[in-house]
């Protein structure tokens, strides 16, 4: 702003810098959560998701084969393998076979075991068991230290998405989620749009009061309706269930969308509407031919709003959906109950979390300004 | 029945139902009721059109009263009774008195009072901060974007986010949460003493100076001659205001001195959730994060409304930058600013996600709406359920009456 005037400021290193860490500091906690779902449960818990491009040292504790495996050769017992079983491990920087001494020996040397055996690590995980006597039992435990290279993964997709997995699937959920959001979103635009049009366009005793009200309606906190609506729900038969999700959220989001409406109606030519009535119009063909498709920008907001704040809720969903039974749960119940389960499993819940944020962030890059106008119509007067 | 199937049906009755509801009652109104021929074709248009508005509005009228209106009397009227077999029985203030007795809900009230001074706050000065640097550089646009993104993400996303954030590992493994990561690089030297101390501290003394000057602004008619004199009703107001900012300025630049001789445990991962009283800072930090991108894009635009020739003149008569964003720049938008903070508050009033998902309540960090959600569908106490609804309620009112007023002025 002050540029325009024309006093070119000498700080813009200094904005564009702290912008930047701004940006950044906002960024970073949702990109965490992105990057971490698409790496495995042993680099996650590796080391911190910052770090995921580079290699990182683990601790592992690995089995070699069955022991009963060992094939007799020139009088000995030999076994031969790979402690990573062919899947890409890393480097073996060191290796022990006691708990107390995971790092007692290098790559190449050779431990003896207490039975007699002696086992071969090298670097890359290939391990070389000699025994004289006939082996049983399961494989022998070795201790390794390893550097890992960066590893991705679509493998927590597959297991939140497809695994068909009761706890983890996020599947159903995110069905579940979008049948709640669809009806929720478009039938309170409906309702709203006619009440919006007589409260901007039709003269009649009552109506200041009535916008009066509807403001005030704006801000009543959707906790005090819980109860009494669902025990109405419950007396009139609806139940916990799609029906009655769908009503709340109607209800709910009906002061916002009127008001939204009406403020984006009152604002239109009125020569129009006068000109279409003089050439004999009624009230319903100005609405549907004139105002709705003018009103495009507002509604488009509205359904915006009220995509969002559907497909977000929790509570709402809480009380008047999920029943016992949990087949209705949606998505943001699903995740609190895996923090629950799952509170340690970061690659399960950050893939979940993260599926369930997916659609959200599309909606708003790709509608962005008009949610924007929105806001603005909404707050600012 | 599919759900999706069910949906679609939904849809399509639901639309279908009130497209057909408008056309129909309008038809029923102009060619049965009301026709607009024979001998009182007039008199019937006129009557058609004092009737009309009433069909336009009907379905909204009653979806607002049934799920908006009725359930408020309907809380008041479960707050003061207590269910008995087959119905309800008046009680009075006993739910009160019963939640008055109960530690929970003090917690639960003064953990909001904090989350209502602070959130709002933050939010709005970062927000401001942000509208004002990202108006003024070349990428501004796609910063904004990137600020304002968290919006689209639900709380219960959020939380996940952040609980990754403060994630803690035992001692010597790798931290995987950014902020112990961060932690277990402080141990006590030259850095430490910068950033956890001599920042926190000046940083408290620029809020004390801003609190000071506000206080000030609030007491000037009295302290100066000239001024213009208060009106008797807001007087008492203002002196409260400036109460309240000398209480604000003592106990933040006490903590700045105080932080200086705090022994803080270096070395350790901390478990940020489960501290006392801080951790409700650190579920906080979740909402300024998701309600900061809010503030930015309406007080962007405030501040790109603000009319040019105000900044010129400030510029010509040799104002510097801090002289013109505080004294011609926030008076002019104080307004927006307010609406911001107002619209804020009211989200902060009925956070319930985020406590819900990150703490349940645990560690001292109850909320009212969380505490209300425990009552009415853990412990099944309709009646101190329903009262703490009504405190909720309380607390939204002065917010409803103020944007009704505002309402109304706009409409005359």
């Amino acid at each position: 702003m002050d540029n325009i005037a024309g006093s070119k400021s000498s700080l813009g290193w200094a904005v564009n810098l702290s912008v930047l860490v701004l940006v950044l500091v906002w960024l970073f906690p949702t990109v965490g959560l992105f990057v971490s779902s698409f790496r495995t449960a042993d680099q996650i818990s590796g080391s911190g998701w910052w770090q995921s491009l580079f290699p990182q040292e683990q601790n592992l504790t690995l089995r070699t084969d069955e022991l009963d495996k060992a094939v007799l050769k020139d009088g000995l017992y030999v076994l031969d393998g790979d402690l990573f079983n062919g899947q890409k491990g890393g480097k073996i920087s060191h290796w022990g076979i006691s708990s107390r001494a995971i790092d007692a020996y290098k790559p190449g040397e050779t431990a003896e075991l207490n039975n007699g055996a002696k086992l071969t690590v090298q670097a890359d995980g290939k391990y070389h068991l000699t025994s004289t006597d006939q082996m049983s039992g399961r494989g022998q435990r070795t201790f390794v230290t390893a550097t890992t290279p960066p590893e991705f993964t679509l493998g927590n997709y597959n297991t939140v998405l497809f695994s068909g997995n009761a706890t983890d699937s996020m599947l159903k959920a995110f069905f579940n989620t979008l049948t709640v959001t669809i009806p929720a979103t478009i039938i309170p635009i409906v309702v709203a749009a006619f009440a919006a049009y007589a409260l901007a366009w039709m003269d009649f005793r009552g109506r200041a009061l009535l916008i009066a009200a509807i403001v005030g309606l704006l801000v009543v906190p959707l906790q005090l309706a819980l109860i009494p609506l669902l025990r109405f729900h419950l007396a009139v038969g609806i139940g916990k269930g799609y029906l009655g999700v769908w009503l709340a959220h109607t209800g709910f989001g009906l002061p916002l969308a009127i008001y939204l409406l009406r403020n984006y109606m009152v604002g239109l030519p009125r020569d129009i509407i006068e000109n279409a009535k003089v050439d004999g119009a009624t009230d319903f063909q100005i609405f549907t031919k004139i105002i709705l498709p003018l009103s495009f920008p507002a509604l488009a907001s509205f359904a915006i709003f009220q995509f969002l704040w559907t497909w977000n809720d929790l509570l709402v969903a809480k009380v008047f959906l999920i029943d016992s039974t949990g087949q209705t749960t949606v998505m943001t119940n699903q995740i609190v109950e895996l923090l629950g389960t799952r509170g340690g499993n970061w690659e399960i819940l950050a893939t979940a979390a993260f599926v369930s944020i997916a659609v959200p962030l599309m909606v708003f890059f790709a509608m962005q300004k008009y949610l924007v106008r929105g806001l603005l119509a909404g707050s600012v007067k | 029945m599919n759900p999706a199937l069910q949906g679609l049906i939904t849809i399509i009755v639901g639309v279908g139902g009130c497209l057909g509801y408008f056309y129909f009652s309008n038809v029923v109104l102009d060619k049965v009721i009301f026709p607009a021929k024979g001998e009182h074709a007039g008199r019937n248009i006129n009557r058609a059109n004092l009737v009309r508005p009433w069909l336009f509005l009907l379905p909204a009228i009653c979806a607002l009263g049934l799920y908006l209106a009725y359930p408020v009397v309907e809380t008041l009227r479960l707050s003061l009774s207590e269910q008995v077999p087959g119905g309800y029985r008046f009680v009075g203030l006993a739910n009160y008195q019963r939640m008055f007795g109960e530690p929970k809900f003090w917690e639960a009230l003064s953990n909001n009072m904090l989350w209502l001074i602070v959130v709002p706050a933050s939010a709005t000065g970062f927000g401001l901060l942000a509208a004002q640097l990202t108006d003024r550089i070349r990428w501004g646009q796609l910063a904004k974007s990137l600020i304002f993104m968290p919006m689209a993400i639900s709380f219960v996303g959020a939380s996940v986010i952040f609980k990754l954030v403060y994630d803690t590992r035992p001692v010597g493994t790798n931290q995987i949460g950014v902020l112990n990561a961060v932690w277990l690089e402080f141990h006590g030297g030259w850095g430490s003493f910068l950033f956890l101390k001599l920042l926190p501290a000046i940083i408290l003394v620029g809020f004390a100076a801003i609190v000071a000057y506000i206080g000030w602004l609030m007491l000037r008619p009295w302290l100066r001659r000239g001024e213009r004199k208060v009106p008797p009703l807001v007087a008492p107001l203002r002196v409260l205001a400036a109460l309240v900012a000398a209480w604000f300025v003592w106990l933040s630049l006490s903590n700045a001195v105080a932080i200086f001789s705090f022994k803080f445990p270096y070395g350790e991962p901390g478990n940020w959730l489960t501290i006392p009283f801080w951790n409700n800072f650190f579920l906080m930090v979740v909402l300024i994060w998701i309600q900061t991108g809010f503030a930015m894009v309406i007080l962007s635009a405030a501040l790109r409304g603000i009319p040019e020739e105000t900044i010129e003149a400030a510029i010509v008569d040799g104002a510097n930058p801090l002289q013109i964003f505080f004294s011609i720049k926030v008076p002019q938008i104080l307004g927006t600013i307010v609406v911001v903070w107002t619209t804020i508050t009211l989200v902060v009033l009925k956070v319930f996600d985020i406590v819900f998902a990150m703490t349940n309540g645990q560690w001292n960090t109850q909320v009212l709406a969380n505490y209300m959600f425990d009552k009415l569908f853990r412990a099944n106490d309709v009646g101190v359920g329903s009262a703490s609804a009504m405190v909720i309620m309380v607390l939204v009112t002065p917010i409803l009456a103020w944007n009704v007023y505002n309402a109304r002025k706009e409409m005359r």
